[in-house]
């Protein structure tokens, strides 16, 4: 049964290359796209740290920096 | 409504879905690959090497779909003047090019035990390959030109232009004569695939677009951030 699940009548070389290709690609662009992702948000966070008192103070008053602060000091 | 569109409301719900999706990608995958590899039958004519077809199918699909929604959504950022929907487009972008890519590919092995080729000019292939170009085109422009308002208008001309080739695409089978068979499975009309293989399928084609949705939601927190990065300089 599992030699004849591996062994695909003679077409494994060609089924599995093409699974294989998708899930690697699959991969490359998740981990390519989490680096990038990353990578821009430890910069944002040193960028924030640079920081004036008053001017953190007016950049924390947005919502969406509040978020990006608080995602970044989870991961 | 547009309010909805404002990028702080999407940073909310975008900050948080990607794990929730990246979970739901990983069990739909596991249960579609069980099914396309292991489960469905063999085809009577082309044996197991059908199976190439639950991976080909849904990324074929799948980078069309995305195109179109790019087109869409570019046209809709000049009418309605919002810029957030160009960024949606840009962050579309990346999946739908590789998933083109993944069909071109898988295409070629599955063309080696059934046509006996890796590569044939065939109509559906090459219109395939033009769109893989346009991807690239409306990539490229994004990096290439800086101002804002001028890669608005070259991504979205690049996109209009490459929307005419989507219809080729899809009835390529049907004007010419081609190697690629008619579509199997029809909206509208009965679908001449049988449900042990429609089933895997409509797995793969899900896992796939839960896929997309992830890597777009990465894209779209990146593209955000950055533009929140650029905020904390003007300060």
């Amino acid at each position: 049964m599992i030699s004849e699940l591996l062994f695909m009548n003679g077409y494994e070389t060609y089924v599995l290359s093409a699974f294989c290709f998708t899930l690697l690609s699959f991969a490359a662009l998740y981990l390519v796209t989490k680096v990038q992702f990353v990578k821009e948000q430890n910069k944002f966070v040193t960028r924030f740290g640079s920081l004036t008192t008053d001017k953190a103070k007016t950049a924390k008053s947005q919502k969406i920096n509040k978020e990006i602060l608080a995602n970044a000091t989870k991961n | 409504m547009f309010k909805l569109f404002q990028p702080s409301k999407i940073f909310q719900i975008t900050s948080k879905a990607p794990k929730y999706v990246l979970f739901l990608f990983v069990i739909v995958l596991s249960v579609g690959l069980t099914e396309a590899l292991i489960l469905s039958p063999e085809d009577y004519k082309q044996s197991d090497a059908v199976r190439i077809m639950y991976v080909h199918v849904p990324a074929a699909w799948i980078s069309l779909g995305i195109f179109s929604s790019i087109t869409f959504l570019s046209i809709s950022g000049f009418v309605f003047k919002n810029k957030n929907f160009f960024l949606i487009s840009k962050s579309l972008a990346p999946s739908g090019f590789v998933f083109n890519i993944i069909a071109l590919v898988t295409g070629s092995i599955w063309g080696k035990p059934t046509w006996g080729t890796w590569w044939a000019w065939d109509a559906r292939i090459t219109s395939m390959l033009i769109l893989a170009l346009f991807y690239a085109l409306y990539l490229i422009s994004w990096r290439v030109y800086e101002n804002e308002e001028k890669v608005f208008k070259i991504s979205t001309i690049i996109s209009i232009l490459g929307i005419i080739n989507v219809p080729i695409i899809k009835y390529s089978v049907d004007w010419w004569n081609t190697l690629h068979q008619p579509a199997s499975i029809n909206i509208l009309s009965k679908s001449s695939i049988h449900s042990s293989m429609l089933l895997p399928l409509l797995l793969m084609t899900a896992a796939f677009a839960l896929f997309s949705l992830l890597i777009f939601l990465m894209k779209y927190n990146t593209e955000l951030i950055k533009i929140k990065n650029k905020g904390l300089d003007r300060l």
